[in-house]
């Protein structure tokens, strides 16, 4: 089963981390570094990124043929995406399981949310 | 990459476990003998279309692959010395002894317990199903370099596991059937470039030796695929097994299938996937959804509960009870059901519930649990066909 884990920051999540002393925040990468290697080597992964910052995000909308984009930042979003992983595992134990390794848990917030599925072998 | 001519896939895809074990036994170090084994297939691609198919494709598939084999040693310089040995430069005979043992020695090892079930099912396919990344990636749906990681990370978890016939019959079971699963779908999309995940599931099943469970499993495969003409609409929506035509199942693969399953419960000890395939053969012997033996349906859920109990076979049995003594016990023993923490989140709760009153004639009642059902389903075809109900 794939599921998807949402990062999410928001600036004082952001000013946190700025904050941090230089050792701290190597720490920090080196978690995620560790993360990946692992669920590489688990065949877990199926990708991750890390987003740009915010203010960069363009926004479209198409209405009665019309199209309208909008250039970030937005001052009502609260909880920014900040980057996702695509895992393939057995359940959502395990997708949690994985979620809670992080960093970003501790700071910001992180979602794990099931991929829909063309399967249909429950019914 | 080159895809391969589909004129030469079966026999390619017949081949690969068993030049691949032929291989391995010759030189040892499995990872490296895979590598050989998926180029001399390609090589096969390329050169039979125009050059015409060998009188022994195994024996070109031997040579060829022992050959990159060497090759691939040669460049390694720290075994530059040993290459010279003679042992390694012979092509291994490609006509050894017959070959089921090392097959499933091959399984054991693509299904060994230090590699996650992704990982298993990646290296099975590749390694006994002869498939390329490309195909397993697609047929997957994730990128190609996923899998391509994914396999030779597996392959370096696996090196240095004695190639002998030992290991978990279950645990290979478990595989297959997951590969079954996956390829479960009613996605009418980009068939002709998608491997067909079931009709393979099924064709590796059948190179595992026989045993009572094994034989269970190959026939609920086989049942279960019989109904796939009558299980969705010409635009992919689900058709649920009451209101299928069964004139459009298979019936070659209920035969078999039915068949199998009897033999096997009359000869070993019973198993899980048994039972579930003898359920399925009950409903393949009904000429109407009205003909089914729903009390010899209930008796062998009663008998599964007892040896494999599990959150599904609690809420199909519930379906089976309701069917022999009605919704209303059947509703009951649903709210007992209920209390298992492992049901309660489970969305087939909520679309057994709706079933079940919808059965009592209690339609209105039912409707948003068939709603919530919807809203917690995985499944794309099965939300669309729950969201119809409400």
């Amino acid at each position: 089963m794939k599921y998807v884990i949402l990062i999410y920051g928001n600036p004082e999540s952001r000013a946190i981390w700025d904050s941090l002393p230089t050792e701290q925040r190597a720490r920090g990468l080196e978690d995620y570094a560790r993360l990946n290697e692992d669920l590489a080597d688990s065949g877990e992964l199926v990708v991750t990124e890390a987003l740009a910052d915010h203010a960069q995000t363009k926004r479209l909308v198409l209405r009665d043929g019309q199209r309208t984009t909008t250039d970030g930042p937005f001052a009502e979003a609260k909880e920014l995406l900040a980057g996702f992983y695509l895992v393939d595992c057995e359940d959502i134990d395990r997708a949690v399981e994985i979620a809670w390794r992080v960093p970003e848990a501790q700071l910001g917030l992180v979602e794990v949310r099931p991929v829909m599925t063309l399967n249909d072998f429950l019914l | 990459m080159t895809p391969r001519p589909a004129a030469f896939e079966p026999l390619l895809r017949e081949l690969a476990p068993q030049v691949l074990a032929i291989l391995v036994h010759h030189h040892g170090d499995f990872a490296a003998c895979e590598d050989a084994v998926q180029e001399a297939l390609l090589a096969a691609a390329t050169q039979w279309p125009a050059q015409g198919v060998p009188d022994n494709p195994k024996a070109w598939l031997v040579t060829v692959a022992s050959r990159r084999r060497v090759e691939a040693w040669r460049q390694d310089t720290a075994r530059a010395r040993r290459e010279q040995t003679a042992f390694a430069l012979t092509p291994p005979d490609p006509d050894p002894a017959p070959g089921v043992d090392d097959t499933l020695t091959l399984f054991h090892l693509c299904c060994h317990p230090a590699l996650t079930p992704p990982s298993r099912v990646a290296l099975t396919l590749r390694a006994v199903g002869g498939l390329t990344t490309a195909e397993i990636a697609r047929a997957f749906l994730v990128p190609e370099a996923t899998i391509a990681q994914r396999i030779s990370r597996a392959k370096q978890r696996v090196k240095g596991t004695r190639f002998t016939p030992s290991g978990d019959l279950d645990a290979v079971r478990h595989v297959l059937y997951l590969i079954f699963t996956e390829g479960h779908t009613a996605s009418s999309g980009d068939h002709l470039n998608r491997v067909d995940l079931t009709t393979e599931a099924i064709r590796l099943t059948r190179l595992l030796p026989h045993d009572g469970e094994t034989d269970g499993l190959l026939a609920l495969m086989l049942l279960t695929d019989a109904r796939r003409p009558a299980r969705t609409t010409p635009d992919g929506a689900l058709i649920p097994l009451a209101d299928q035509d069964r004139t459009r199942w298979n019936t070659d693969a209920i035969a078999e299938g039915t068949a199998l399953v009897h033999h096997a419960l009359s000869t070993h000890p019973v198993g899980p996937y048994q039972l579930q395939a003898a359920i399925a053969a009950v409903h393949a012997e009904a000429p109407t959804a009205a003909d089914t033996d729903w009390p010899q349906i209930l008796t062998l859920y009663d008998l599964l509960n007892s040896i494999a109990p599990g959150p599904m076979v609690t809420l199909n049995r519930t379906i089976a009870l309701a069917m022999v003594d009605g919704p209303d016990p059947a509703l009951a023993a649903l709210t007992k059901a209920e209390q298992d923490p492992a049901l309660k989140t489970h969305h087939r709760l909520h679309a057994v519930r709706a079933h079940l009153l919808d059965l009592a004639g209690r339609h209105e009642e039912a409707r948003p649990h068939y709603a919530r059902a919807a809203t917690l389903t995985q499944s794309l075809p099965e939300r669309r066909y729950l969201e119809s109900r409400t």
